[in-house]
């Protein structure tokens, strides 16, 4: 498989005041295959969507690289991006916020269409009703406002949008997060019809680890602005090498259905997760970490292939052999 | 059995033409944590608001019996159920980072609580504030009593809301989503309080989510609401390992889990929650509906496990 | 807490100083007006202006100029009016300040009363017939202009029905605190309402927005699951937090109109305070004494702005940090 997207070093910081800065994303490096799902999992504040809008160059690096199809986009300007945008598209958490609610569907997903010259009005009108088809919307919705679509049904509008010109590459940021239980899972099924048809990559954003798990091919764990751990869905699931990855893991609340498999044991963090202005030392982990050495504190891991099991990698001094 | 602590039955209530809560019954035994399950537009936050007199907008129209220790809390005058309210039912929300008031501190939020009900000195009333909040595991107390909201994580804000809420031993705690705002390790540890808490106080629980697996760590018993009505009703084991209703099977199934299988697809429940007209509320999205379910099928069933779906015994299998 | 008031005072002893010199540049250093000119006033004598030349030193360099031009206003306190020969314009001013912090005073209590009154009146009773009807009311006190009402109570005081109705009503003017409290109360008694009731009328209508706002909070259903009284959650948590920007409004509208911006008031009814020494210099191209007030009028909202900001931390624990 070919690699779509690689970010190498992306580091990302705001301003806080006084000199400061918040440490949002501090030198990640990750790769994104062709045809593949990336899910990129943390908690709030741990820099996601932070990455996930340096990905596409929608804000500025602080330092590091992005290439896309080979080709540095880094420092390109909004108007040399402007070619490249079609093929990577943004899907957010929010449908709502991101539509303008005096526009009706149809114009919102005609949108990008037309910026982009797709063609003749009477072509726009096609691939539009075209779209709407394929994300599960009806032609008669064609002429309804944001407003009088459920949150579901704005989120098809959302991708409808997102999947206008044809995209390589989608980054989702917490696309379902905002719906109900069986509304997610109808959009999480529309995310991969989408994928198997249409070829696309997908970096999708969440927090929820079970909804990750379901898209994902392979998945970044993310924890203060840095990768953590990276791994296949299945292995990461079946056997993290992160203490944080197993803390996280350990934490969800499982149904308990009766099929007996065991339930992990829950790992309890303590305490909060450290301001992304002041970053511990060392390993940023270190001061939640049940498995914490001396090392950790001073010396702060790189993300490496794990000798065991290539195609894992961590970033953990002392990770759990899988 | 014991007594039961609060009865609820027929619990209605409308706003204008639409009806938010249609005829809702159950009832919670002291000690015990009933779970609420049920996606945006099931009711089951409206029911708790009604049953602690908290609906505010004008026109809302409430009927049925709320009997908590013997009395009926809708018939209650104003200054009764306040006496009710914060000291024998205490009821903590969503959302942490907005249900303090943000220009007074935290042990001041809590003191008023306490001397709300209770003829204490201020001091007595701050010192039981500190010891509430190192109960719910806040770090050095004696000082954290006077910070303000907006020095606490959302995490810290929780314990400090439950720590209120607990301050003047309430018999039941209706917690409404409490750890929906909050990350999953955060929420982890507020369930882990919650379960230790309520070993220790002995007060009973309702907590209302929309996650199936907060409910099936927490809860003894599962009420499961669809379109303002209790579709399933029964023991933490029943429901989750033997549902019986398909609003109940479909919402267990959507749920993409941590471990097991990986399906491709999830198996989806068509359409999007909100109440129906007459018969079943959930006969529109179900696959199966039939004939019958133009009338609205009864809560009915054995040994505690009970539902509301007309389908008959051989084809209640997923 | 101290060391804010400290940064803020600071602050605006800062803004002052910005304020002065911009002053003095536009009145010194404007380029192809002889300042001497300027300050001598219209058709002034050879005399006269080599009088100003040498006091203000105009061959000597600026920030010479400047200091000069400083210590003439706040130290030798001996900058004079040429337009009324030989009149100094700080004894006018000082002369002029107790009428207007006289009038300002007055209606501040009345329309903070009225407002806050009437605001929390229509707020707290929303969904009934009282909400409109006081909201009726304050679009009326809005809705009349100062020199119009003002002019009609004159009329209607003084004139049509001063012979009977209003026979206690003394004559246009100000009578000073050493009158007697009553005299200066009579005096003031019809600027005060006047004055109050446009401000009034406003913040009624600002405080009623601000406390709907408050009492849909979650933190007042937090109050209200707590068993507190009505009353309670009405004043101490719901108003509480209302009150805060308007205090803030307060705090500028107060500065603003003791700078000055009470002129319609004060002319009208020939009250001779700071507004009516502007009005009347400006009328006269009084260029010293326009000087003189616009520092004064700066000093005042500048002094409001910093005591709005102190007050504010108090009110609000959350900007303390910041």
């Amino acid at each position: 498989m070919s690699t779509l997207l690689k970010a190498t070093d992306v580091v990302k910081h705001f301003r806080a005041g006084r000199g400061r800065a918040v440490q949002a994303v501090n030198g990640v490096s990750l790769e994104v295959r062709s045809g593949e799902t990336l899910g990129v999992v943390g908690e709030s504040g741990c820099g996601k969507s932070t990455l996930g809008r340096c990905l596409v160059r929608l804000t500025d690096l602080t330092s590091g690289r992005v290439e896309f199809q080979g080709r540095d986009i880094t420092t390109l300007s909004r108007r040399a991006l402007r070619p490249l945008r079609p093929a990577m598209q943004l899907v957010f958490q929010d449908p709502y916020a991101s539509l303008n609610p005096r526009r009706t569907a149809g114009d919102a997903v005609a949108e990008p269409l037309r910026i982009h010259g797709y063609g003749d009005a009477a072509a726009i009108r096609k691939r539009v009703a075209e779209l709407f088809d394929l994300v599960g919307l009806a032609r008669t919705h064609l002429d309804r406002y944001p407003h009088e679509f459920s949150g579901g049904q704005r989120q098809r509008v959302g991708i409808a949008r997102a999947i206008a010109l044809n995209p390589e590459l989608v980054v989702a940021d917490e696309p379902v997060s905002a719906l109900d239980v069986s509304v997610q899972a109808q959009v999480l099924n529309l995310f991969s019809d989408l994928q198997e048809e249409l070829g696309l990559t997908y970096v999708f954003i969440a927090h929820d680890l079970g909804v990750v798990r379901h898209v994902s091919d392979r998945i970044a764990v993310m924890y203060l602005g840095e990768v953590v751990e990276v791994a296949g869905a299945e292995e990461l699931y079946a056997a993290p090498a992160h203490p944080y990855t197993d803390a996280l893991l350990s934490a969800v609340p499982e149904i308990d259905d009766g099929a007996d498999a065991p339930r992990r044991e829950r790992i309890v963090l303590t305490g909060d997760v450290p301001s992304p202005i002041d970053r511990p030392g060392g390993c940023s982990f270190h001061p939640r970490c049940p498995v914490a050495r001396d090392r950790c504190r001073t010396e702060r891991p790189a993300l490496r292939v794990l000798d065991a099991a290539p195609g894992r990698q961590v970033a953990c001094h002392f990770p759990a052999s899988p | 059995m014991p007594e039961p602590l609060l009865e609820v039955s027929d619990l209605r209530i409308r706003f204008g033409g639409f009806t938010a809560v249609d005829g809702l019954s159950f009832s919670v035994r002291p000690g015990e944590v009933l779970g609420v399950v049920g996606e945006s537009g099931s009711g089951k936050s409206v029911s708790m608001l009604g049953v602690l007199g908290l609906i505010r907008t004008p026109g809302a129209e409430i009927s049925g019996k709320v009997v908590f220790r013997g009395r009926d809390l809708l018939a209650l005058k104003n200054a009764e159920m306040r006496a009710v309210r914060g000291r024998e039912i205490a009821m903590i929300f969503q959302d942490p980072m907005t249900a303090l008031t943000p220009v007074y501190t935290i042990g001041w939020q809590i003191a008023e609580q306490i001397r709300a009900h209770e003829k204490i000195s201020k001091r007595a009333a701050r010192d039981r504030a500190v010891a509430l909040l190192g109960e719910v595991g806040i770090p050095s107390p004696e000082q954290r009593v006077d910070s303000y909201p907006h020095e606490f994580s959302g995490g810290m804000r929780q314990r400090a809301v439950i720590a209120m809420a607990l301050s003047c031993n309430p018999a039941l705690l209706i917690a409404d989503e409490p750890t929906t705002a909050l990350d999953v390790t955060t929420q982890a540890q507020i369930l882990d309080l919650m379960r230790r808490l309520r070993a220790d106080h002995g007060s009973a629980v309702v907590m209302i989510t929309h996650d199936m697996g907060v409910v099936s760590e927490i809860a003894d018993e599962v009420l499961v609401m669809y379109g303002g009505r209790a579709v399933e009703r029964g023991s933490r084991r029943q429901v989750f390992h033997t549902p019986r209703h398909p609003y109940t099977w479909g919402l267990l199934d959507s749920v993409p889990r941590v471990r097991g299988a990986r399906a491709r697809r999830l198996p989806t429940i068509p359409g999007t929650p909100g109440a129906a007209g007459r018969g079943c509320p959930f006969a529109d999205r179900c696959a199966h509906s039939f004939a019958a379910c133009a009338e609205v099928p009864p809560l009915t069933g054995e040994s505690g496990h009970l539902d509301a779906c007309w389908l008959p015994e051989e084809k209640r299998t997923r | 807490m101290a060391g804010y008031i400290l940064r803020r005072f600071g602050a605006a002893v800062l803004v002052l100083f910005a304020i002065s010199v911009l002053v003095f540049l536009i009145f010194f250093a404007t380029p192809g007006v002889d300042p001497a000119a300027r300050i001598a006033g219209k058709n002034a004598d050879p005399a006269t202006l080599a009088q100003v030349r040498a006091s203000f030193g105009f061959d000597k360099p600026l920030p010479v100029q400047y200091a000069l031009m400083m210590k003439h206003l706040f130290i030798s306190h001996d900058l004079t009016s040429f337009v009324n020969r030989g009149t100094l314009v700080i004894p006018q001013i000082v002369e002029a300040v107790p009428v207007t912090l006289s009038l300002v005073v007055g209606a501040a209590v009345i329309w903070m009363v009225l407002g806050v009154g009437m605001g929390t009146l229509a707020g707290a009773m929303r969904g009934t017939l009282v909400d409109p009807l006081v909201m009726l009311l304050g679009v009326f006190g809005v809705s009349l202009p100062v020199y119009w009402l003002g002019e009609v109570v004159n009329l209607v005081t003084q004139k049509e029905l001063h012979d009977s109705v209003f026979s206690w009503v003394p004559p246009l003017g100000y009578a000073p605190l050493s009158e007697g409290v009553g005299q200066w109360a009579l005096h003031l008694l019809f600027p005060w309402l006047t004055l109050a009731l446009l401000y009034a009328g406003i913040y009624a209508r600002l405080l009623r927005g601000e406390l709907i706002n408050a009492l849909n909070e979650d933190y007042v259903r937090t109050a209200r699951a707590k068993g507190l009284s009505e009353r309670r959650i009405l004043v101490k948590h719901a108003l509480r937090c209302s009150l805060i920007p308007i205090v803030s409004l307060f705090g500028l509208d107060f500065g603003a109109l003791v700078g000055g911006a009470a002129l319609l008031t004060e002319v009208v009814f020939g009250l001779p305070g700071v507004g009516k020494l502007t009005y009347q210099a400006l009328q006269n191209l009084d260029l010293p004494v326009i000087m003189g007030t616009v520092l004064y009028a700066a000093f005042f909202v500048v002094l409001a702005n910093a005591v709005v900001d102190v007050l504010y931390a108090r009110l609000d624990p959350r900007v303390r940090r910041a």
